[in-house]
C-alpha cells in the first residue's frame, strides 16, 4: 500500500500509470455515458406533470453532483499538497479546477434551458440553482488565482488553501442559501421538494452519474499527464517517450 | 556547534535552478560574505537561509542561534515615528526599554528625530533606523542583505565597526555587498557562481 | 547589548505590541478610518436615486441595501489590511517572530476591524434612517453589523493575504472573497428583515455569532499560511 502510494509520487511512474488508466476507463465511461443517455432521453417514461422536459436531469444532475464532488477532490489534493508536500497533488488540484469549473458551469446552463419550460423564464432564483452559481464563483477563484501567482509553486499553494477555506464554507453556504430561501419563499413556486422519483427514471440517472465521475476521472488524469510532460519537457523520461532520445 | 549549517542547499525559483550544492558552516566569532555577480541568487539564498524562503528551497539548514534579518525593505511604517517603529517592531523577541531605543538613535546620529515620522525622514536616514536595531537586538546571528546601500561614508563607518564588533564578541554575521572584501583578512567569502547551475 | 538571557516577551505582549503597531498605523492616517464611511454614505444615496423616492419601498428593500453596502465597503478596504506590510517589508519581520504569524497576524486583523467594521456598524443607524429602515430595526442592524463586519473582515483578510504579493490584486480578491462573503450576507440581512416585522431575530443573530467564532478560529490559521506564500510568490 505504502509503495504504491510512494510511486504516484514519481512523475513517470504516475505518467505511464495514469496512460493505462484513460486506456482502460476512457472506453468504460463513453460506453456508460452513451447507455446512460440512451436510456435517460428516450426510454425512460415522461414525467407525468413535465412531459419529456425533464429529461434534461439527466444532464443537469449529473454535472451538479460531480462538480461539487470535484471541489472536495482539489481540497483534498490541496490539502494532501500543503501537508505532505507532494508536487504531484499540485499538479492534481491544478488538473482538476477547470474541469469542476466547466461542469459546474454546464449544470447552470441546463438549469436555466430546464428553468424555461417549467417556470417559465431563464433564471429563477431556486436554491439549488443559487448555491451552484456560487460554486461556479469559487472555482473562478481558485482558477484565477493560480494565473494570478508568477511562481506556479506558490500559486498552487495559494489555491490550497484557497480550496480548503472554500471546502469548510461550502456547507455553510448551502444551508444558509436553502435558509435564505425558505425565509423570501413565494410559496406558489415550490417545485424542488424531494419528491419520490420512480424506479424506471431513477436507474438512468445513477448510471448517468456513474458515467459523469467516470468522465471527471478521465479528464482530470488527462490533463496531469498533459502538465506532467511540460513540466518535465527537459528531462530524459519525457524524452525518450517522446522519441527524441 | 556551529551557529548555522546548510547541507547541499539547492534553490530553485519557477522552473528554474539557481543554485545548486550549497554547503556552509558558520560558527560563532566569524564573518561571512556571499559575493557572486547580480542574479546569481545572493539575496534567494540569504533568505532561505534566514528561514524566510521555503519554497523551491532543498537541502538541510539547521539554526542554532537568535537571529536577525535586515533586507532590502527597512520594515518601517511611514507613519510612525522612529521610536514606534522601534518599540512595536514585529521581529524583536525581548521588551525594549525606550532608553536603549533612544540611545540606538544617538549612536546612528539620529538623536533629535525621535518624534518625526519616518517618512519625513531621507532615504538614508530611514536605512539609520533600519539599523539602530543592530543597538538593540540580542540575536548572535545577523543576515544583512546590501546593509550598505544609501548609506553616506560616516554611515559605512559606523556599520563597519558595529559588525565587527559583534563579532568580536562572539556573534556571527553574513552580509551580502556589491563591494568586495569591505574586511579584508577578517571575512570569508561564500563565491555563489561556484554554485550556480546552468 | 542587552544581555542574551533576557527575559523573552510573552505572546499577548506580542499581540498587544502588533495590534498597537497597526492601531497607530491607522491612527495616523485618518482618512483611512473616514473613507469606508464616506462610501458607505454615498452608496446608500445611489440607490433612492436608482430606485426612486418611494419611502415605502425604499424601507422595505432597505435591509438588504444597507448589508451589501456594508460588504461592499469591507471589501474594499480589506485589499489594504496586508499591502503595505507586505511592501515595507514588515511582512518578512513578522513571519520571523519568535510568535505563530497566525496570531500577530490576528492582532493586525483585529486593530483593522476596530478602524472600520466597528465604527461603520456604530454609525449605520444614521444611514439606516436615510433609506426609511423602521426605527424598531435599528438595534437589530447595528448587532448583526457588529457580528457580520467582524467575520466579513476575518475572511476578507483570508483573502488579502492570499493576493498581497499580486500587482493589481484588487479585483481577483473580490471574486475570490464575495462567494465566501454569502452565508454572512445572508444571516445578517436577514436578522434585519425579521427585526423588521417582529420575527425571530435570535436564530439569525445565533447563527452570525457562530460563523464569528468559526472564523476567529479558523481565519488565523488561513491567514498565516496564505502569508508565508504571499512571501514566497514576491
Amino acid at each position: 500500500m505504502w509503495s504504491f502510494i510512494h510511486k504516484l509520487g514519481s512523475p513517470p511512474w504516475f505518467f505511464r500509470f495514469g496512460g493505462n488508466l484513460v486506456r482502460w476507463l476512457l472506453p468504460v465511461t463513453l460506453i456508460l455515458l452513451l447507455v446512460g443517455a440512451f436510456w435517460g432521453l428516450l426510454v425512460a417514461p415522461p414525467d407525468f406533470r413535465q412531459g419529456n422536459s425533464y429529461r434534461i436531469i439527466y444532464i443537469h444532475v449529473p454535472a451538479a453532483v460531480v462538480a461539487l464532488a470535484g471541489y472536495y477532490v482539489m481540497a483534498l489534493a490541496g490539502a494532501i499538497s500543503l501537508i505532505w508536500r507532494i508536487k504531484m497533488a499540485d499538479i492534481a488540484m491544478k488538473a482538476a479546477a477547470p474541469v469542476g469549473a466547466v461542469l459546474t458551469g454546464i449544470a447552470l446552463v441546463t438549469g436555466a434551458i430546464w428553468g424555461k419550460p417549467t417556470w417559465g423564464t431563464w433564471w429563477v432564483w431556486d436554491a439549488r440553482i443559487t448555491s451552484m452559481l456560487i460554486l461556479f464563483f469559487l472555482y473562478l477563484g481558485v482558477v484565477a488565482l493560480f494565473e494570478a501567482y508568477e511562481n506556479k509553486a506558490a500559486a498552487a499553494k495559494a489555491c490550497a488553501v484557497l480550496s480548503l477555506v472554500g471546502t469548510v464554507n461550502i456547507p455553510i453556504i448551502y444551508k444558509s442559501v436553502d435558509w435564505w430561501y425558505s425565509l423570501h419563499q413565494p410559496a406558489s413556486i415550490k417545485f424542488t421538494g424531494e419528491s419520490a422519483i420512480d424506479a424506471s427514471m431513477m436507474y438512468p440517472l445513477l448510471l448517468m452519474i456513474v458515467a459523469f465521475y467516470g468522465l471527471f476521472a478521465v479528464t482530470v488524469v488527462m490533463n496531469m499527464r498533459a502538465e506532467l510532460i511540460w513540466h518535465h519537457r527537459q528531462s530524459s523520461w519525457v524524452r525518450q517517450w517522446a522519441g527524441f532520445e | 556547534m556551529s551557529l548555522l549549517a546548510a547541507t547541499n542547499v539547492a534553490i530553485e525559483r519557477g522552473d528554474r535552478t539557481l543554485l545548486r550544492g550549497v554547503s556552509l558552516r558558520i560558527e560563532a566569532g566569524e564573518l561571512w560574505q556571499l559575493v557572486g555577480p547580480n542574479g546569481v541568487g545572493k539575496s534567494s539564498l540569504m533568505r532561505a537561509l534566514a528561514g524566510l524562503a521555503r519554497l523551491g528551497v532543498e537541502g538541510a539548514i539547521q539554526c542554532n542561534a537568535s537571529t536577525l534579518f535586515i533586507g532590502h525593505s527597512a520594515a518601517l511604517k511611514r507613519a510612525l515615528t522612529p521610536l514606534d517603529n522601534l518599540r512595536l517592531h514585529p521581529a524583536c523577541d525581548t521588551p525594549v526599554e525606550d532608553e536603549q531605543i533612544r540611545h540606538a538613535l544617538s549612536a546612528v546620529s539620529l538623536a533629535g528625530y525621535e518624534s518625526v515620522p519616518v517618512g519625513a525622514l531621507s532615504a538614508g536616514q530611514q536605512r539609520r533606523v533600519a539599523l539602530a536595531r543592530l543597538c538593540i537586538t540580542p540575536a548572535r546571528l545577523w543576515f544583512l542583505d546590501e546593509p550598505f546601500t544609501a548609506l553616506d561614508n560616516a554611515g559605512c563607518h559606523w556599520l563597519e565597526q558595529q559588525i565587527a564588533g559583534h563579532v568580536a564578541s562572539g556573534g556571527a554575521v553574513l552580509f551580502t555587498s556589491h563591494q568586495q572584501s569591505r574586511f579584508g583578512a577578517q571575512q570569508h567569502d561564500l563565491d555563489l557562481a561556484r554554485y550556480a547551475s546552468r | 547589548m542587552p544581555a542574551a538571557d533576557q527575559a523573552a516577551l510573552s505572546l499577548s505582549a506580542a499581540f498587544f505590541r502588533q495590534f498597537l503597531r497597526h492601531g497607530k498605523t491607522l491612527a495616523a492616517s485618518p482618512s483611512d478610518l473616514l473613507n469606508p464611511l464616506l462610501f458607505f454614505f454615498m452608496v446608500v444615496t445611489l440607490f433612492p436615486l436608482g430606485l426612486g423616492p418611494d419611502p415605502e419601498r425604499l424601507s422595505q428593500m432597505a435591509p438588504g441595501i444597507l448589508w451589501v453596502v456594508a460588504l461592499l465597503a469591507s471589501l474594499m478596504v480589506s485589499g489594504k489590511l496586508f499591502a503595505s506590510d507586505f511592501e515595507d517589508g514588515s511582512l518578512e519581520q513578522l513571519c520571523l517572530a519568535p510568535h505563530p504569524l497566525a496570531i500577530l497576524a490576528l492582532a493586525e486583523v483585529f486593530a483593522h476591524w476596530l478602524g472600520t467594521g466597528f465604527l461603520l456598524a456604530l454609525v449605520s443607524p444614521l444611514f439606516a434612517v436615510m433609506v426609511g429602515l423602521p426605527t424598531q430595526a435599528l438595534p437589530v442592524l447595528v448587532v448583526s453589523l457588529l457580528l457580520g463586519s467582524l467575520c466579513l473582515t476575518l475572511i476578507g483578510a483570508v483573502g488579502s493575504a492570499l493576493t498581497v504579493s499580486i500587482r493589481r490584486g484588487g479585483l481577483l480578491l473580490s471574486l475570490i472573497i464575495i462567494p465566501l462573503h454569502v452565508p454572512v450576507l445572508i444571516f445578517g440581512s436577514s436578522a434585519v428583515v425579521e427585526a423588521t416585522r417582529d420575527g425571530n431575530v435570535a436564530s439569525w443573530l445565533a447563527l452570525l455569532a457562530a460563523l464569528a467564532l468559526a472564523s476567529l478560529a479558523l481565519a488565523p490559521l488561513a491567514i498565516g499560511a496564505a502569508l508565508r506564500i504571499s512571501l514566497d510568490n514576491g
